[in-house]
């Protein structure tokens, strides 16, 4: 449609101006929009109260579709079962048969393990999770790969935790609100994890390629040892994640490492746990200047 | 003397006359549905790439060019700014953009005052993909070829989601100017 006579302004003075004062005020509303975007890649925390009470309102929202989410997964899930069946009654019987089999060999491994740990003297606790929460929204519509959580600062969370699933590593907390916070998820493409192959020592860095791959990139250069169906679990080193957790699996090699798949996919987990930093004194280490003692950063932290 | 049968000046609303549409009805529904679209994205779970079309952009550039007029010049710059709350963008990038996108389409219709559906539908596709690209090069991520590929899903669903938000809007529209009051 064409647009109302009433906004050509034709040769009346005020109409001409009242045009003009609308080009005005929108360059100016871009130029503020340039400036806070220009502080928002210098100071990136500057926004995040704003931002955080904004998610905190919308949190409670964010918990009722989550829980839907979860629903209606499992709803799906029942429907695709009765397809096959059958033929999964059969190969269960035959898996149920295998998986004995292994339990025996586990539980004599575990003896072993006992007693070679009670040989070391030494102590493993487990490591209890800050928080267990559900995951209420993400950036979809971003390049960046955000998630946020439903809990915050009350609840005891602080930036740099690692949050991880039952399966494995889904990312790190990057922002905290009084109620809710914000996770850098591990296909960003400015999230790097050190990582380990797990059934030997070789150490990369897990890359997020911003599609949804992990690009692992070899620590040392060589002759590339990876195969595809590597498994990749966390190495510890950072200090931010505890080590031997899942990370990825290899999918396609290159000759620096490979690309791998997410093993926790986010969308796919129903509920996720926020974990405390592994080393925290290793984190402040490596935030601290080189002119600043270490000692002094920690103690500051502590307080 | 013969009369008019008492359904003849009568539509669906009731008598054609002394009626009126809301003020806050017909003032606030752009301004909410927009909002709303911007805040919906923010409920699903994105984890591999981007899934979802800008809904908060595509409703805002809706409105804007089904409805010239209707929302101010300045109006990008405080619902970009909502938008940039939820959207996981740095704060500013949409205040920046939506600013644009008004001066651009306010141009575009002083150079085409008369336009059909499927101007409209070109313009906001173009619209929409540049800003979907201007968006991933404002996200402050590193970018790369990959990251690319990854929203041009993002960018084909905007395109084929135009018509039929075209008819939301138009709906909305419709609800926005029913007459809600009978005067005197």
């Amino acid at each position: 449609m064409a647009p109302p006579s009433s906004r050509r302004s034709g040769f009346s003075k005020k109409a001409q101006y009242s045009v003009f004062t609308g080009y005005l005020f929108a360059a100016f509303g871009a130029l503020i929009g340039l400036a806070l975007l220009a502080l928002s890649f210098w100071q990136p925390r500057a926004m995040a109260p704003l931002r955080g009470g904004a998610h905190d309102i919308v949190s409670p929202a964010g918990e009722a579709t989550a829980s839907v989410r979860a629903g209606t997964g499992n709803v799906f899930d029942t429907i695709a079962a009765y397809w096959n069946a059958g033929a999964q009654n059969a190969a269960l019987r035959e898996e149920v048969e295998l998986a004995r089999i292994r339990l025996a060999e586990a539980k004599s491994v575990e003896a072993e393990n006992e007693r070679l740990k009670s040989l070391l003297a030494l102590a493993e606790g487990e490591i209890a999770p800050v928080a267990t929460t559900r995951l209420i929204g993400s950036s979809s519509t971003s390049s960046r790969r955000f998630a946020y959580l439903g809990v915050g600062r009350v609840d005891g969370i602080t930036i740099g935790m690692p949050v991880r699933s039952a399966r494995g590593v889904v990312g790190r907390v990057l922002e905290v609100a009084r109620g809710s916070s914000r996770v850098l998820l591990l296909t960003d493409s400015e999230s790097v994890l050190p990582v380990r192959r797990a059934q030997d020592n070789t150490v990369a860095f897990a890359e997020g390629r911003g599609d949804g791959l992990l690009r692992i990139r070899l620590i040392n250069l060589g002759l590339n040892p990876l195969k595809q169906g590597d498994v990749f679990v966390t190495s510890g080193a950072g200090g931010y994640y505890r080590p031997g957790v899942a990370v990825a699996i290899l999918t396609e090699i290159t000759p620096d490492g490979g690309y791998a798949r997410l093993i926790a996919e986010p969308s796919a987990t129903d509920f996720v746990s926020v974990e405390p930093i592994y080393e925290p004194a290793a984190t402040a280490a490596s935030r601290t200047p080189v002119t600043q003692r270490i000692a002094d950063q920690v103690e500051s932290a502590g307080n | 003397m013969e009369r008019y049968a008492p359904g003849a000046r009568a539509d669906r609303y009731g008598s054609r006359i002394n009626r009126e549409q809301s003020p806050w009805r017909a003032l606030s529904v752009p301004y909410i549905t927009i909002m709303l679209a911007s805040l919906l994205p923010f409920l699903f779970v994105a984890d591999v790439m981007p899934a979802l079309p800008p809904l908060g952009f595509l409703v805002f550039l809706g409105w804007r060019i089904m409805r010239p007029g209707l929302l101010p010049m300045w109006v990008g710059a405080p619902l970009g700014a909502f938008d940039d709350l939820f959207s996981g963008q740095p704060f500013g990038s949409a205040v920046l953009l939506w600013s644009i996108t008004m001066i651009v389409i306010e141009l575009i219709e002083t150079r085409f005052p008369w336009r059909g559906f499927w101007q409209d539908w070109f313009t906001a596709s173009l619209g929409a993909c540049l800003y979907i690209i201007a968006a991933m090069v404002l996200s402050g991520g590193d970018l790369s070829l990959h990251m690319a590929l990854a929203t041009v899903p993002q960018m084909m669903l905007a395109v084929l989601l135009y018509p039929f938000l075209a008819r939301l809007i138009a709906a909305l529209d419709r609800f926005r100017l029913s007459r809600t009051r009978r005067v005197g």
